[in-house]
């Protein structure tokens, strides 16, 4: 059963139109590329990269927020299986309430005038989990405590609420309906580090005992190191690297995830200069490179990874890769 | 004298709800060509020290009776509180002392050229011609490793990336040759690889310049790899202050250990992440004595809660105002 991929992701492209035009199709912009992956049960899993890399949209095409325009994503919980690309509109309804979304911005989530009670509470009267005032106070009561929310917090309204505060009511809402599977979107992106450290730890023990998979998309590397079981690195919406988390940060194959461990500032000013640049930016997705997508910045680049798209393989037990130069 | 020295500044909000103290009694000095980095979490008061440098705060902002902003300028010098008019306060801002802002897209007007941002503010500042002052915006772009420059300097903030309008934002608070940089988040909207490009122009500028800079971040690591000295600011007071890699690898107050120790590390993948107790108390409601006391792990019942500590030396140039630092048996490592 473990052995068994909850999300189960294969050769997904997302396109999205841009602009409009009278005759014929417009231009379209390919923001998901062929992207492949497997995410296990109760695990977390990491998606990192850089701005524009395609992270967010292959979170939202998960939860079917973004078109699919082609490949599959399956959902495999026990005996319901989802085929997310093409679920009826009863389907997506029930896949709703097993998957769910923490949004980024904890200030601008909560609606300013509800009561925090009603916030959390409002996923289970839409979804019509409950029959009774009553039953969804109980469901509230109770996973506010999960969340570690004092019961007196659920009769103000945010604005009383400072952001790591704000976040806590953020993911009572997101657990509230009790998912299997949660996409955190750059979920303690906005909070300070002596918060930040506070939300990772709630979002481990809450993953820990309500047996939650996640997928912990992020930009900040060392976040993602200490939660996550498996990474994925994003690089203009393909897959270049997946591995287990010790593996990945410990032996990085790929270009650019070396590159990106190493622009990581250290706390060490002993460090200075040690960086390995990167020159240029991340290039425009309307008209990506050819080949490898990653040669207009990699420092190794030959010939070959101009005019091939690297094999997508794996090069050791877990860990897999995208680049001609990795043996 | 240093270049800069601020002594006791306050900087009070009057508000609705009441005064507010956002920045409460502090002092540092800037030598020049130094960097001295202003390190904090949100509502700690450090992009508000850096905003009175230049008198940038909103109207409804007052000083303290005491609080002084002395700049030396050529064998004079002159504090920055007492200058009353803008235009006494263009020797200061954009002359003196220049700043660049963490969004750089929300610093240039959108709907005039980054070229004619450019030359506006040289003409303030300088005496160079119009012609003379697009060269040497032309020549600025180039040197902070804009490609193009010349068709870089027609076009528009909405044109470029956000790494390189952060480029351009420091080229254009650069070409007036001031004696101190602010940079306040410079580099937290910009991805790691771009950071570090940005970074990394930064610390070449610095020799190239000999200016001194004010670098305001949240992020210790990025502390770590530019500043020669760091303040640590909680609430509107520095809290401890010294030589970078005294600070960073022996900090001497409670609040400086208790940061580190919830930063993950990627070199401690095993370590678990200790986040600070509580949250940061509102400004309306400062807590008396320490103003870390309600979040520190070490505090000393009956006295932090009451006593404000004051500052002490733990070694030559890094000092910490903490109790604990005042008799080093009860120390903790």
């Amino acid at each position: 059963m473990s052995n068994q991929p909850l999300v189960e992701v294969e050769n997904l492209n997302v396109d999205f139109p841009l602009g409009r035009s009278l005759l014929g199709k417009p231009p379209m912009l390919r923001a998901v590329n062929d992207v492949s992956l497997k995410i296990m049960p109760q695990t977390f899993f990491g998606l990192v990269g850089e701005s524009g890399s395609g992270k967010t949209t292959l979170g939202r095409a998960m939860l079917r927020a973004a078109p699919i325009t082609s490949g599959t994503i399956s959902f495999n919980h026990g005996n319901t299986k989802y085929d997310v690309g093409a679920m009826s509109k009863m389907e997506l309804k029930e896949y709703r309430k097993k998957a769910q979304l923490i949004f980024q911005d904890p200030y601008a989530a909560l609606n300013p005038r509800m009561t925090v009670r009603d916030i959390i509470a409002e996923p289970l009267e839409v979804m019509e989990l409950v029959q009774t005032r009553e039953e969804a106070d109980q469901k509230v009561r109770e996973i506010a405590s999960k969340c570690r929310l004092n019961l007196e917090h659920l009769r103000r309204f945010p604005h009383a609420f400072s952001g790591g505060q704000r976040q806590r009511i953020s993911i009572a809402r997101t657990l509230v309906c009790s998912p299997n599977f949660v996409v955190a979107d750059e979920s303690v992106a906005a909070l300070d580090v002596s918060i930040q450290a506070d939300i990772l730890n709630l979002l481990k023990s809450l993953q820990n005992n309500l047996g939650l998979t996640f997928l912990f998309i992020s930009h900040d590397l060392s976040v993602v190191a200490h939660i996550c079981d498996t990474v994925a690195v994003m690089y203009l919406g393909t897959i270049v690297e997946s591995a287990p988390t010790r593996s990945l940060f410990t032996q990085p194959k790929h270009p650019y995830t070396k590159a990106l461990l190493s622009a990581i500032p250290t706390l060490n000013p002993e460090d200075r200069g040690k960086a390995q640049k990167l020159e240029g930016e991340i290039p425009s997705p309307v008209n990506p490179p050819s080949g490898c997508r990653f040669h207009t910045r990699c420092p190794v680049a030959e010939d070959r990874c101009r005019k091939e798209v690297p094999q997508w393989r794996e090069s050791s037990p877990g860990h897999s890769v995208a680049c001609h130069l990795v043996g | 004298m240093s270049l800069l020295s601020v002594e006791n500044l306050e900087v009070l909000f009057n508000t609705d709800d009441g005064v507010i103290t956002a920045v409460d009694k502090i002092g540092f000095e800037l030598e020049e060509g130094e960097v001295l980095g202003l390190v904090g979490e949100s509502g700690s008061g450090k992009s508000v020290t850096a905003k009175s440098l230049m008198q940038l705060n909103p109207l409804n902002t007052f000083y303290g009776k005491n609080s002084s902003i002395r700049l030396k300028l050529g064998v004079g010098e002159l504090d920055v509180l007492r200058l009353k008019s803008s235009k006494e306060l263009v020797v200061v801002r954009g002359g003196a002392i220049s700043m660049i802002f963490q969004e750089p897209m929300a610093s240039f007007a959108p709907a005039i050229t980054i070229g004619s941002q450019m030359v506006e503010q040289l003409m303030i500042h300088t005496s160079l011609s119009r012609s003379a002052a697009q060269e040497l915006s032309i020549e600025m772009l180039q040197r902070v490793g804009i490609s193009e420059a010349d068709k870089r300097f027609h076009q528009y903030a909405f044109e470029l990336s956000g790494g390189m309008r952060q480029r351009a934002m420091i080229a254009m608070a650069l070409s007036t040759k001031p004696k101190i940089l602010i940079a306040d988040e410079p580099t937290t909207a910009l991805d790691v690889t771009i950071q570090a490009q940005v970074l990394d122009l930064m610390k070449d500028l610095i020799q190239e310049f000999g200016m001194a800079i004010l670098f305001i971040t949240h992020d210790l690591g990025v502390i770590a790899q530019v500043a020669d000295r760091v303040a640590v600011m909680y609430l509107g007071r520095i809290v401890e202050s010294g030589p970078v890699k005294q600070v960073l690898h022996s900090p001497a107050h409670p609040y400086t250990r208790s940061l580190l120790n919830s930063l993950p590390k990627l070199d401690a993948l095993d370590e678990p992440l200790t986040p600070i107790p509580g949250d940061i108390p509102s400004p309306l409601e400062r807590p008396p004595g320490c103003v870390f006391h309600t979040r520190c792990p070490e505090a000393i019942a009956g006295k932090c809660s009451s006593e404000i500590p004051i500052s002490v030396n733990v070694e030559p140039g890094h000092q910490s105002a903490c109790f604990l630092n005042e008799s080093p048996v009860e120390k903790t490592a």
